[in-house]
């Protein structure tokens, strides 16, 4: 972080659009604001093509002789494919109701960071190369060629998108900024320009099962470990089979979640809640990963991660499949896995063995998110939760956001945080459910080298965080997504020193009382409950 | 510049129906011929373009979700903002297209010392569209007595509602003043806000000054010029009826006022303008959020390379083993 500005320095954002023309104004690529390039190892890994090594920040990128043929010729294709691409392409009139939803724009000033600009970068070329205009009057019909400095600047700022779709919300038309980075995105990767926080956890997914590259034996010492962790704290040795055949239930959860801090303490809520309610699951050292960088890629990286998930269910026999938190992964669970590795015939319609609901919402995916079904099992009381021993905490919840603008779960995590704490404070309208701000480092930019970036990024959500900490005293901000649980706390630090970051299922484990658990002292992180101590001890 | 340049390009178009018509004689050109040709266009250009649409699947269902999910019974859905089926999606799509839903939405960003960001209601942009749009489908509609004889009585009612307030003579059309004073706000937005002045291309100001112009030379007719009206619903009848005719004495200011009509038609399918057709088949907007009870089918779904448990087993066996996990093979 040495090298990011200071807070006051970041804050002084010149929203002035400069006097030269967007055309003519090139960004400059340097450290704290670009990711470094894909090492071509792991390019080579997943067959992807022209691996070398290069850097954005070199002059020379290495390109293929024909690299220019190669990109028009993947537009064309991608415009046949792709009805979004094709529309979104046409129907921008540039109203500019974009423009200040973007918060790498809020945070930046950067103009080519409206989301209606960051399209633009591609539309020009496409009125270039695919409109009559564009080719007879150039420049004067908004059209300009493709050439390497605007590769350059496709490269900049379409890795300057979390895929957010926050934009697409208020844009009239739906036009989503998602889809035109996943599309730039695409055709970048042609001609091996790629970042390698997105290739190298896709290479150790399809490989390993999960993109931190963890092996079998490494997932099951993780979950042994989580097993010693939940005993000491709670005085239960609770079950967590691995690649158990036959379970009713497989599990699928991002790796951070046993890998890391603090996604570790949600962990350690679900395997809780589990052995309370005596579920019969198993997990996956395979299918050890729910989170997708593919989607941050290509459809078809996607697709190739994304397809263990129901390999797994199908190998182990289970009935249907539970999901942990997790932000893209939801995206790519509620809008792309059936369609690309479906259909999950084989797998029965989700039903709760608790309560006996019956998910009507999965009927198909056959895939239940972890705060359907918790909320499900509080709603029929099966659970005793004592709320106090989340006192500690004066909690807000941020909606990640997939789960809030690719499916809209909103309700569920709320009811289940108001279920198991006493002190919830919502962010300012505006900040939340379909209007959230991203983390400002999702889609593959949750990497050191661009902070500056992602703490510009991270501003607006970090400063409606700011609002309720300063005005309700709020110490831990929860959220369902693990790229949140990685970045959140950086961004904390840095704009609200004294925030904490918590999984919605982390307080449900802390409320949770089990059967027969010791007097519990100690909360899943592991530091003491202030007041159930000091009664332990008058 | 990208303005000056539109506007100017306006003018000429102006200045050269003028000179076409007065200047040479060409009424037959401006007033037959070159509206045939400019529907012909726009008919042919908005069909290819739809079509062109068309052909691209929607590989995904990826509509953009906007409030709570249908999910438990006991959780309020929000049917609109988040739709479950068809119809509903139909719905949204109906509040979209003839509300501006989203653009209701509409917020501004700023930010405050402390630093403090703030998010106002901004609800002008919404407003100004939704006016701009609204009355040019009115006065549209009511052109139509130019087309038909009698008049059609809807078109009359139309007519007697727009006059409502009967004021001037002849009594303004409430729609006149509305459509031009919205179309001025859009223009003034685009020229005094310095991010929209930024982000604003010749396709952004060439239709807004085309149809001011074209708004301007019929208020002129209806208000001060006082064409020969009846020359004038003869063309039109003729053009509408395939049997065109020319009469004399028709003011200068139709023959600009319908080449602009003609310029704008011709130029719609190639257009942003064409935003009016593709918002109907935006993927993010009519699509229902059903992706985990219905199975969305691409039709060019890929065969990829996938990495198979068995695959993964062989390479990780030894290890597995020794961690006790279960296998496939020993």
């Amino acid at each position: 972080m040495s090298e990011t500005p200071t807070p006051e320095e970041l804050v002084k954002v010149d929203y002035k659009p400069p006097r030269k023309a967007w055309m003519d104004s090139k960004p400059e690529m340097r450290r704290g604001v670009i990711n470094w390039s894909a090492v071509p190892k792991n390019v080579e890994y997943l067959d992807l093509p022209f691996p070398r090594k290069w850097q954005p920040t070199d002059d020379d990128w290495k390109l293929p002789e024909n690299w220019k043929e190669i990109i028009l010729e993947g537009m064309r294709d991608r415009l046949k494919r792709f009805r979004t691409f094709q529309i979104f392409m046409d129907i921008c009139v540039r109203c500019g109701a974009c423009a200040d939803k973007c918060h790498f724009f809020i945070g930046s000033g950067d103009p080519k960071n409206m989301p209606v600009l960051r399209a633009e970068l591609l539309r020009a070329v496409y009125r270039r190369e695919f409109n009559l205009a564009g080719k007879l009057m150039g420049r004067m019909a908004g059209a300009r060629e493709l050439t390497v400095p605007v590769l350059k600047e496709w490269f900049y700022y379409f890795f300057q998108c979390t895929e957010c779709r926050r934009c697409s919300v208020f844009c009239p038309y739906g036009i989503d900024t998602a889809e035109i980075t996943m599309m730039a995105r695409e055709l970048m990767n042609l001609i091996g320009v790629s970042i390698d926080w997105i290739v190298t956890p896709a290479a150790n997914c399809f490989r390993t099962g999960n993109h931190l590259g963890i092996q079998p034996h490494g997932f099951q010492d993780s979950v042994n470990f989580a097993i010693d962790d939940l005993e000491d704290i709670t005085g239960i040795r609770v079950d967590a089979p691995v690649n158990r055949k036959g379970a009713e239930i497989l599990f699928v959860v991002p790796s951070a979640d046993y890998f890391a801090d603090p996604h570790y303490y949600g962990f350690l809520g679900y395997m809780a809640l589990f052995h309370e309610i005596g579920l019969d699951y198993t997990f996956s050292s395979f299918a050890s990963e729910g989170g997708n960088f593919g989607l941050f890629h290509s459809n078809e990286m996607m697709k190739r991660l994304n397809s263990k998930i129901y390999m797994e269910a199908k190998r182990l026999g289970v009935r249907w499949i539970l999901g942990g938190e997790c932000g893209h992964m939801w995206r790519v669970l509620n809008q792309y896995m059936d369609t690309m590795n479906g259909p999950a015939d084989f797998l029965e319609v989700p039903k709760s063995p608790l309560t006996g609901t019956v998910f009507e919402n999965a009927k198909s995916t056959r895939m239940v998110h972890i705060c359907e079904f918790t909320a499900d099992l509080i709603k029929h009381d099966k659970l005793k939760l004592d709320k106090s021993r989340n006192d500690r905490w004066r909690v807000t919840f941020h909606d990640s956001c997939n789960p809030a603008r690719a499916m809209g779960i909103l309700e569920e995590p709320r009811y289940i945080i108001n279920n198991v704490c006493n002190n919830f404070f919502e962010m300012p309208e505006g900040t939340t459910r379909e209007q959230t701000f991203c983390c400002g480092a999702g889609a593959g930019l949750g990497t050191e080298e661009n902070m500056e970036m992602r703490m510009r990024g991270g501003l607006p959500r970090a400063n409606a965080v700011k609002y309720v900490h300063d005005k309700y005293d709020v110490n831990l901000l929860t959220c369902m997504c693990a790229i949140d649980k990685a970045v959140l706390p950086a961004l904390m630090d840095y704009w609200v020193p004294g925030v904490q970051i918590g999984s919605v299922h982390e307080l449900v484990g802390n409320a949770l009382i089990m059967k027969g658990e010791k007097k519990r002292s100690n909360d899943l992180r592991g530091e003491p409950i202030p007041g159930k101590e000091a009664a332990e001890d008058v | 510049m990208n303005a000056l340049f539109s506007l100017v390009a306006v003018v000429v178009l102006m200045l050269l129906a003028l000179f076409g018509t007065y200047g040479a004689g060409l009424q037959y050109l401006f007033g037959v011929i070159i509206p045939y040709i400019a529907i012909v266009t726009f008919l042919v250009g908005f069909v290819l373009r739809v079509v062109r649409w068309a052909r691209s699947p929607v590989p995904f269902r990826i509509p953009t979700t906007c409030g709570q999910q249908k999910s438990l019974p006991w959780i309020k859905h929000h049917e609109l903002e988040n739709p479950s089926n068809g119809f509903s999606a139909f719905l949204r799509m109906a509040l979209e297209i003839l509300f501006f839903r989203s653009l209701f939405r509409n917020t501004k960003a700023d930010l405050k010392s402390g630093p403090k960001l703030v998010y106002g209601s901004n609800k002008w942009l919404w407003l100004g569209g939704l006016v701009f749009h609204w009355s040019l489908l009115v006065v549209f509609i009511r052109h139509f007595r130019f087309f038909t004889e009698p008049v059609p009585f809807g078109i009359n009612l139309l007519e007697e509602l727009d006059s409502f307030f009967q004021v001037g003579l002849p009594i303004i059309y409430i729609t006149d003043i509305l459509l031009l004073g919205a179309l001025t706000y859009l223009v003034g937005r685009r020229l005094l806000d310095a991010r929209l002045r930024y982000i604003s291309l010749n396709a952004d100001y060439f239709p807004l000054f085309l149809i001011l112009g074209i708004g301007c030379t019929g208020a002129w007719m209806r208000y001060f010029a006082k064409v020969d009206i009846v020359g004038v619903k003869q063309l039109s009848l003729g053009l509408f009826n395939l049997h065109p005719v020319v009469p004399e004495g028709i003011g200068a200011f139709f023959y600009i006022h319908l080449f602009l009509v003609s310029v704008l038609i011709a130029y719609f399918p190639f257009s942003k303008l064409m935003h009016m057709g593709g918002i109907f088949l935006s993927p993010t907007r009519n699509l229902a959020n059903n992706n985990r009870v219905k199975r969305h089918v691409n039709p060019w779904n890929p065969v990829v390379k996938i990495h198979t448990y068995e695959e993964y087993e062989d390479e990780f066996r030894e290890v597995m083993k020794e961690a006790g996990m279960p296998l496939e093979k020993e």
